[in-house]
């Protein structure tokens, strides 16, 4: 385990541009959560009660950002598996047992899933933040619900992650679980 | 080194049984390997010759483990490969066989030491024993200066040097070379050759590599010509000799 978290810290480091555009689709999906939750704070900070049809279009648009978030994370996720399929052979050859490629895969993803979800959502944030400043509703920004904000931006963390280790698991354990032969043979 | 020691006294380190494996590619069933016996010998140094396509690297990966038989056996130590689940062929493919590649396969985010000690971690061996071991092996094959390089800062012959390293890591009983000097030039091609064959007169690791390097001949103790899956002849080094005279060179 600490040389599986070893060798996937390596590897980020190491391939640090492809790193951060894995990361960046992370990033931008949880932005999105993010932004919509942001504004979902300021208005629960005014006093007027919004009305039935804003609830519903803000509803809608959660379940929209999350089903962009899931989508692109899972798709950076598969290529970064699956562009190392000869590397999991290699691996395997070595002596390797399939949960330690698992592993090695699911901390590496964890990882960069952490990143990305953190600076997404300090970005919608900023976002949301400064074009209210910017439109003069200085008053409202200060007066939102802080306590609504900060849960739902740990939960849209939690949530970057749990996708970002979701998405590699499915390509992990097919890469693990292949003969070596087989992983050995693919060129990507 | 933890191969079974009662082991050390078998007279074949290697043997299969009407070895077949079938791929089935576009409906049409493919014999790669059909009905192949083939007995190695502990510390023989053997050359598994054969065109592209004719079923030799077939027959190195179910050696080594890598892939399984359609039918028949593989005996490594007199352990029956087929009955041996995920974990255990792991253990095999860790301790009992080194596995050296055409494309070097080197883990290319570690260094060179780091790339020899990833099998001794697999092992279990401690922290110094790894790096003290990873130096030795790295100095005997002349790259003792080299240790923290990374595989791109390195020569393909160098990282081919890393990768015979890497191969006898946990002093395995068996050496398995898939073309090893495809994709170096002439000269480091015959160099890693001779360090193959040092490796195994000094350290008594039964050598098998798949090759159409006609070098290779040269310094085998038997030569295995595959074609169209089967085994045509096994020649000794004697026969090999005499008709030496008649290899076309430049054919490679």
């Amino acid at each position: 385990m600490r040389v599986a978290f070893q060798i996937s810290w390596k590897s980020i480091q190491v391939r640090f541009g492809r790193a951060m555009i894995t990361a960046a689709g992370t990033c931008l999906g949880i932005a999105f959560l993010v932004t919509v939750w942001t504004s979902i704070a300021i208005q629960n900070g005014l006093e007027t009660e919004p009305d039935e049809a804003v609830v519903m279009r803000q509803s809608w648009l959660i379940i929209m950002s999350l089903l962009v978030s899931a989508v692109g994370i899972s798709n950076s996720m598969f290529m970064a598996v699956t562009e190392r399929y000869k590397e999991i052979g290699t691996m395997k050859c070595l002596g390797a047992v399939d949960r330690f490629v698992v592993e090695l895969f699911l901390i590496e993803s964890g990882m960069l899933g952490g990143v990305g979800a953190a600076a997404g959502g300090v970005a919608g944030f900023l976002i949301v933040v400064l074009v209210s400043i910017a439109r003069r509703q200085w008053s409202a920004v200060a007066g939102m619900d802080w306590a609504y904000m900060g849960s739902h931006f740990v939960l849209a963390v939690l949530i970057g992650i749990a996708i970002s280790v979701a998405a590699a698991l499915l390509p992990a354990v097919r890469a693990a679980k292949l003969p070596p032969a087989a992983a050995l043979r693919s060129d990507i | 080194m933890a191969a079974p020691q009662e082991s050390k006294f078998e007279d074949y380190v290697v043997r299969t049984r009407k070895l077949t494996k079938i791929y089935t590619m576009g409906g049409q069933a493919l014999r790669a390997l059909d009905d192949v016996d083939l007995d190695i010998k502990r510390g023989e140094y053997i050359s598994i010759m054969g065109p592209s396509g004719s079923g030799k690297s077939t027959l190195f990966n179910m050696v080594g483990g890598l892939d399984k038989p359609s039918d028949g056996t593989v005996f490594i130590n007199e352990t029956d490969m087929a009955q041996l689940d995920a974990a255990e062929l792991a253990w095999i493919r860790c301790r009992t066989v080194g596995y050296i590649f055409q494309t070097f396969n080197l883990i290319p985010v570690m260094t060179a030491l780091e790339n020899i000690t990833l099998p001794m971690v697999f092992a279990g061996l401690s922290t110094d024993e790894q790096l003290q071991r990873g130096r030795a092996l790295l100095e005997r094959v002349g790259l003792g200066d080299r240790l923290h390089h990374r595989p791109s800062e390195l020569s393909g012959g160098q990282q081919q040097r890393v990768a015979i390293a890497r191969a006898l890591a946990n002093d395995p009983d068996i050496i398995l070379a898939d073309e090893p000097t495809a994709n170096l030039d002439l000269r480091t091609g015959k160099e890693i050759i001779e360090l193959l064959r040092e490796m195994n007169r000094e350290r008594g690791v039964t050598i098998i590599s798949a090759t159409h390097d006609l070098h290779m001949i040269d310094i085998s103790d038997r030569v295995v010509w595959v074609r169209d899956g089967r085994i045509e002849k096994i020649e000794e080094r004697a026969e090999v000799d005499v008709k030496l005279g008649h290899v076309d060179w430049e054919e490679q």
